[in-house]
């Protein structure tokens, strides 16, 4: 992976650059001895490392200014960090840069029920927002499979979605204002507890931007009361076109589940092998969940299995209680464990419209065979995201280069389609090079041109999102 | 003029030597726009309809009428309800693709299903400089790049002249009942709409009307979905509000009618004086519409949003004074803007987003300025 040449100008200051940021921090809040900052030099794509100049943890949104106007007079490149679990490299440091993280500033700073949002401070984790509203049983409805670790701030940046978003949508659809602050200090307030925007839909934007307009230090989130219940139902069936059918037909039925999960043959047999949730022996699954009203699931319920029983399934098994909902939910949380037990994997990410699932299936297998390389599938079948997982073995030279372009090949199949390179995961550094296989150069211009607006000297979380020589007449300006 | 092709447009907008005011159905002439009519109507039709994957794509000038005729016939629609401006504001016209989503057009299923800008999954543009852009796509989830569908959503034509959009629609549901609480003051509505909106109960719709079709007051909140679920849950927000003057209606007819009156602020259609729109905390409400002093108004969005008519050349601003949200004037002249003016370092982001996407300022002048 290439990325841009360190500037000197930046690595010659090192000492100064850290003594203005410690004469604002508390001591501890300023990392650079270098076995210290070894837990700051990659995310969860840790293919890729690279030591940062330093790391800041800093613990307020006033600090997150100062050191944000330091690094702007400085001319330091800022990455900031939620976590660390991105999946496409968006937290990579470069050795000119300061790692921000906001893991400490973890403070839920408000909840209110009558107008049914939380705010916080984004360092928090995902799952723990939720917690925080668990006992008013409330929750809130995002929900990566990550979401034990990831945190808002990392949500927001990468627009995380997870298998609950058919019906309540990804982060965008449920963050209702930010406090941000600019890459020259200036601290900003985007939305709120009101319900849209005012004038041009800012925050909008700023979802999904990859840490690359400002940093996000409070989040204003809505909350959600929980359904009176939740319950499942597995279905085994031939074929993967028939199962992708009766997707299409539950959704035109006009039933709308929370969660519709596909699993493959490979992967089927994978996480049986580990996690023993009794799958049948079958070429294709759908675990369907849906909610509401003991009245109201029994009646969806009736509708999907009537729907189901139209494509000749190889086994219905709806949950009878909570402990046969969690094993059949069981083996599909364990896919990605299960897939690291028996191989090394690539988690690809890539979208698709519903209605070309057999047609990409189809294609995804006759490519494993030309690479010689085998794939497992699960994902979130209602809304298209696909996370094919390609087998490789690590040890082996030149397997991961196989790898990689296989995968690049099954995410350009994905385009070709109608669907994108990335539903949840982000771009990066993963996905930069393939963006102009999405976009064309004018559609790229026009994002660039509104990093432009928000950071004009392009010094927030640098590389990542636009292909190098695509921004490399930006980058050059922006370094003189 | 009016382009017939996406390339038409894009040179029209490239030899543009002065200001063009964008038009789609005209429905809604809000806001100081100035310029030569560029008209949309000619950049029509439904693309792409595949109900099994919950998408439609259509150009941006096809009439809002025929998107749900085309989505009735498969049993689906746009759930975020966009309102009919043409009661309130006087206009005639037919409401187009364009309009809607460049207003971010969404009614009273807001509080549950989301905003139009919710259900934008791409776009095609023609930016101020007569490029052909794209963003977004026709999947459910994307997070390839910057999500301009978004800042496109409710732009009001000031960043470029969309072309097309591709959206995710959702079923019709099978049945609807409204709960009709009678007689609540307006102190007294929104904690009601809260408790409502904070059960499981799945609510679709909390309106308050201080004047309801009685005279009275009325409290209305929706639930729709599967026939026995929505009796179901009837049922039981009845029970949450024991005590009180409780009725359901469950008639097709007269539960469309009622909604889309909250929806169009039918209310103030006959009633002279300007009309403002004032998002909020819901529960600020009660205190922001003591401060207005209105003659007139119309609580949606559980309280969220406020319809307030007041005398002509009022200025709400300043009776509002500060407060967490937004007012924009829908109707009337004066002096005061028509959108709410934004702190100096956000409206410095979104100029410096208008000259980018729109070096020249050709598109819609003066509009949300
Ligand atoms: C096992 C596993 C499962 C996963 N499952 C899912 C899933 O189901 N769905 C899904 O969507 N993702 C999933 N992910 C990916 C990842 O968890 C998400 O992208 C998550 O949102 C990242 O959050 P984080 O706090 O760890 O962010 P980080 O990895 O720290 O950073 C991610 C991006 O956010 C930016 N950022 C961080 N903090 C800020 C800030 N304060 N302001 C501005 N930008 C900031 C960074 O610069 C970077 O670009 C998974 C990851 C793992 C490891
Ligand atoms: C302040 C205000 C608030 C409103 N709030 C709501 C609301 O909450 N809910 C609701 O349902 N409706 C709302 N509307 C009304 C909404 O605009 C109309 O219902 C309808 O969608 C307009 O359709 P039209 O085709 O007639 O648009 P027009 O009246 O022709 O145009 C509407 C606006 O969009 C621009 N425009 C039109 N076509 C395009 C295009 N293709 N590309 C870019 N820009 C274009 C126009 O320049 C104009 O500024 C609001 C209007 C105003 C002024």
């Amino acid at each position: 992976m290439q990325m841009p040449e360190p500037d000197t100008r930046v690595l010659s200051r090192k000492a100064q650059i850290v003594a203005r940021l410690r004469a604002v921090l508390p001591d501890d809040a300023v990392i650079e001895d270098p076995a210290e900052t070894r837990a700051y030099e990659c995310d969860a794509l840790t293919a890729y490392r690279c030591p940062p100049l330093c790391a800041v943890l800093p613990a307020s949104t006033e600090e997150v200014s100062a050191v944000l106007t330091i690094c702007h007079e400085e001319g330091v490149p800022v990455v900031p960090r939620g976590s660390g679990t991105s999946l496409a490299g968006g937290a990579l440091p470069t050795a000119d840069s300061v790692i921000l993280g906001v893991a400490r500033m973890n403070e839920v700073l408000e909840t209110d029920y009558a107008n049914r949002f939380i705010r916080v401070q984004t360092g928090r984790t995902n799952l723990s927002v939720s917690g925080a509203v668990e006992e008013e049983e409330f929750f809130y409805a995002p929900d990566p499979s990550s979401q034990l670790a990831c945190a808002i701030a990392g949500n927001i940046a990468m627009n995380s979605g997870g298998a609950h978003c058919l019906k309540y949508g990804v982060t965008t659809n449920n963050l209702l204002g930010v406090t941000m602050v600019l890459m020259d200090g200036t601290v900003i307030e985007l939305g709120g507890a009101h319900l849209d925007a005012g004038g041009l839909d800012l925050l909008g934007v700023v979802c999904g931007s990859e840490g690359q307009l400002g940093v996000v230090t409070e989040a204003t989130l809505r909350i959600l009361r929980k359904p009176e219940g939740a319950r499942p139902v597995l279905m085994g069936f031939g074929s993967n076109e028939v199962a992708g059918e009766c997707v299409s037909d539950i959704i035109k039925a006009g039933v709308l589940p929370v969660a519709i999960e596909f699993m493959d043959r490979p992967c089927i047999e994978a996480c049986e092998a580990f996690a023993h949730a009794g799958y049948p022996d079958c070429e294709a699954l759908l675990i369907v969940e849906v909610e509401g009203s003991e009245a109201e699931i029994a009646e969806q319920l009736g509708l999907i299995l009537q729907i189901a029983r139209r494509h000749d399934p190889v086994e219905l098994r709806e949950a009878q209680d909570a402990d046969e909902a969690a094993r059949i939910w069981l083996g599909r949380k364990s896919a990605f464990g299960a897939m690291g037990q028996i191989n090394d994997y690539m988690c690809l990410d890539g979208t698709i419209p519903v209605s070309a699932l057999p047609l990409v299936l189809r294609r995804i297998g006759e490519m494993s065979a030309e690479f010689g390389l085998g794939v497992a599938n699960v994902f979130h079948a209602g809304d298209g995201n696909m996370h094919p997982l390609i087998l490789f073995d690590a040890n082996k030279p030149g397997d991961l280069e196989l790898c990689e372009r296989f995968g690049a090949e099954i995410l350009k199949l994905c385009v070709e389609v109608g669907g994108c390179l990335t539903g949840e995961h982000g771009v990066g550094i993963e996905k930069r090079d393939l963006m102009t296989v999405q976009y064309g150069a004018a559609d790229l211009e026009v994002q660039m041109a509104v990093k432009d607006v928000f950071d004009p000297e392009w010094l927030l979380n640098p590389a990542k999102v636009f292909p190098l020589d695509v921004s490399a007449a930006r980058r050059v300006v922006a370094a003189e | 003029m009016r382009p017939e092709t996406e390339a038409e447009l894009a040179e029209t907008i490239k030899a543009a030597s002065g200001p063009l005011r964008l038009r789609g159905g005209g429905t809604r002439a809000v806001g100081r726009s100035t310029g030569e009519v560029l008209e949309t109507g000619g950049l029509s039709g439904i693309v792409l309809y595949e109900p099994g994957a919950l998408t439609l794509v259509a150009r941006a000038g096809t009439p809002l009428a025929e998107i749900e005729a085309a989505l009735e016939a498969e049993g689906q629609r746009l759930p975020f309800e966009p309102m009919d401006h043409r009661g309130l504001l006087g206009t005639t016209g037919a409401p187009t693709v364009g309009g809607m989503a460049a207003a971010n057009a969404s009614g009273p299923r807001r509080v549950q299903a989301g905003a139009c800008r919710d259900y934008m999954l791409g776009v095609r543009f023609v930016d101020g400089a007569g490029q052909i852009l794209r963003n977004g796509g026709r999947v459910m989830k994307n997070v390839t790049g910057y999500d301009l569908v978004k800042l496109m959503a409710g732009s009001w034509g000031t960043l470029g002249v969309l072309t097309e959009v591709a959206f995710k629609v959702l079923p019709k549901p099978e049945a609807v009942a409204s709960v009709l609480l009678d007689g609540l003051t307006q102190e007294a509505a929104p904690d009601a709409m809260a408790r409502a909106l904070g059960s499981p109960f799945d609510i679709s719709g909390a309106a308050h009307l201080p004047e309801g079709p009685e005279g009275t007051p009325l409290t209305l909140l929706r639930v729709e979905g599967f026939a026995e679920s929505v009796a179901y849950r009837a049922e039981r927000l009845r029970d949450l509000f024991a005590g009180s003057a409780v009725r359901i209606e469950t008639d097709p007819k007269r539960n469309a009618a009622l909604w889309r009156d909250i929806r169009d602020v039918a209310p103030f259609h006959t009633r002279a004086g300007d009309v403002w729109r004032i998002s909020c905390k819901p529960s600020d409400g009660p205190e922001l519409a003591a401060r207005l002093g209105a003659e007139a108004t119309l609580f949606d969005w559980g309280g969220g949003l406020i319809w307030a008519l007041l005398p002509e050349g009022s200025d709400a601003r300043a009776r509002l004074g500060t407060f967490g949200g937004h007012a924009t004037r829908v109707r009337g002249e004066g002096e005061s803007p028509v959108f709410q003016p934004e702190p100096a370092p956000v409206a410095a982001l979104s100029r410096g987003l208008r000259a980018r996407f729109d070096p020249r300022g050709v598109l819609n002048p003066g509009l949300m300025a």
